[in-house]
C-alpha cells in the first residue's frame, strides 16, 4: 500500500476530524433546542405557580386589594 | 439521585483530552512508514469504534440490571448508552470509509471481515429504537428492549472474536497479541485518544441522562402544579424511556 502524497491525504483526513467535528456539533445543537423547551416549560411553570399563588392569596383574603407592581 | 452529578468536571477534562490528543496526532505522533499522513486517521476511527463498542455493551449490562431490579433509571441508562454508541458507531463507520477510500481507493470492500461484522452490529442495534417504538406499553416496552439489549450485547463480544479468528484480512491489525508494532510514540498518541473518546463518550451520556431526567421531573412538576397529580395524562408516544 503505498503511502499517498501529503497533498492528496491532507482532503481525506481533514474530512474525517470534520466528520467527527459536525457529529459534536448536530449533537450539541439538538441539545441546545432541548434545554430551550425545557426553560421555556420552566418559565410556564413559574408563571403557573405565581397565578396559583396571587389566587390562593385572593382567597385567603379577600378583602385585601390588588396592588398594581 | 441527580443523573448529572460530575458533569463540570467530566466536560472539562473531555475538552482538554481531546484537545490534547489532537495536538499530540498532528505535532507529536510521526507519520506512519507505510501509509504516511492518512494515518492520522487511525486515531480518530479507531477509539470511536472502541467506545462505540463499549457503550454496546454497556446497554447491555444496564439491560441485565433493568431485568433484575425493575429500575427505569437502569433502562434509561440503557437507553442512552445504546443510542450514543449509535452516534459515535456512525461516525466510526463514515471516518472508517473515508480511510478506506484513501489507503485502499475504495470506500467500501464488502468480503472485509472487520468493516461488515461491525456494520452488522451497527444495522442490529438500528432496530433498537424501532423495536422500542413499535411497543407502546411502557413495562413492555423496557423488558423488550433489555432483553434485546442483553442479547445483542453479548454479540458483540462474540462478533469481535471472531473477526480476530478469521483467516485472511485486508483491514490492519495494529492492537494485536503481537503488541502491533507501534512505536511508543504513536502508541501513547493512540492512547490519549482513546482516553479523549471514552471521556466524552461517558459525558455525553451523562448529559442525556440529566436532560432526559429533567425533562421528566418537569413533566410531574407541571402535572402537580395543575392538580390532576392522579389524572390520566396521555403520554405522547415514544422509543425513549417514561420514568
Amino acid at each position: 500500500m503505498p503511502a499517498l502524497p501529503l497533498d492528496d491525504a491532507g482532503p481525506y483526513v481533514a474530512a474525517a476530524y470534520l466528520v467527527f467535528l459536525a457529529l459534536i456539533l448536530i449533537y450539541v445543537v439538538i441539545m441546545a433546542s432541548r434545554l430551550a423547551r425545557l426553560q421555556r416549560e420552566i418559565a410556564e411553570l413559574a408563571a403557573l405557580a405565581e397565578r396559583r399563588g396571587g389566587d390562593r392569596a385572593a382567597a385567603e383574603d379577600p378583602e385585601r386589594e390588588a396592588v398594581p407592581r | 439521585m441527580l443523573l448529572g452529578r460530575g458533569l463540570k468536571t467530566l466536560s472539562i477534562a473531555s475538552v482538554a483530552l481531546i484537545v490534547g490528543a489532537f495536538a499530540l496526532v498532528f505535532f507529536y505522533a510521526p507519520n506512519e512508514a507505510d501509509q504516511g499522513f492518512v494515518q492520522k486517521i487511525f486515531y480518530l476511527h479507531v477509539p470511536l469504534a472502541i467506545v462505540a463498542l463499549i457503550g454496546f455493551i454497556a446497554g447491555g449490562v444496564y439491560g441485565i440490571r433493568h431485568l433484575r431490579s425493575g429500575d427505569k433509571l437502569d433502562d434509561l441508562r440503557s437507553y442512552v448508552a445504546i443510542h450514543l454508541s449509535l452516534i459515535l458507531g456512525l461516525g466510526a463507520l463514515i471516518t472508517g470509509s473515508i480511510w478506506a477510500r484513501a489507503a485502499w481507493g475504495q470506500w467500501w470492500v464488502w468480503d472485509e471481515p472487520t468493516l461488515v461484522s461491525f456494520l452488522i452490529v451497527f444495522l442490529l442495534y438500528a432496530c433498537y429504537q424501532p423495536l422500542r417504538f413499535s411497543i407502546e406499553d411502557p413495562e413492555r416496552q423496557a423488558r423488550y428492549a433489555a432483553v434485546f439489549a442483553v442479547i445483542a450485547g453479548a454479540f458483540v463480544p462474540l462478533n469481535f472474536m471472531a473477526v480476530r479468528l478469521a483467516e485472511s484480512f485486508v483491514h490492519p491489525r495494529v492492537l494485536g497479541t503481537t503488541g502491533g508494532s507501534m512505536p511508543g510514540s504513536m502508541r501513547a498518541t493512540f492512547l490519549v485518544s482513546l482516553a479523549a473518546m471514552a471521556c466524552l463518550g461517558v459525558t455525553l451520556w451523562k448529559y442525556e441522562l440529566a436532560s432526559k431526567q429533567a425533562t421528566f421531573q418537569l413533566r410531574a412538576l407541571r402535572r402537580l402544579l395543575e392538580g390532576d397529580d392522579d389524572a390520566f395524562v396521555p403520554v405522547r408516544r415514544s422509543a425513549a424511556p417514561q420514568l
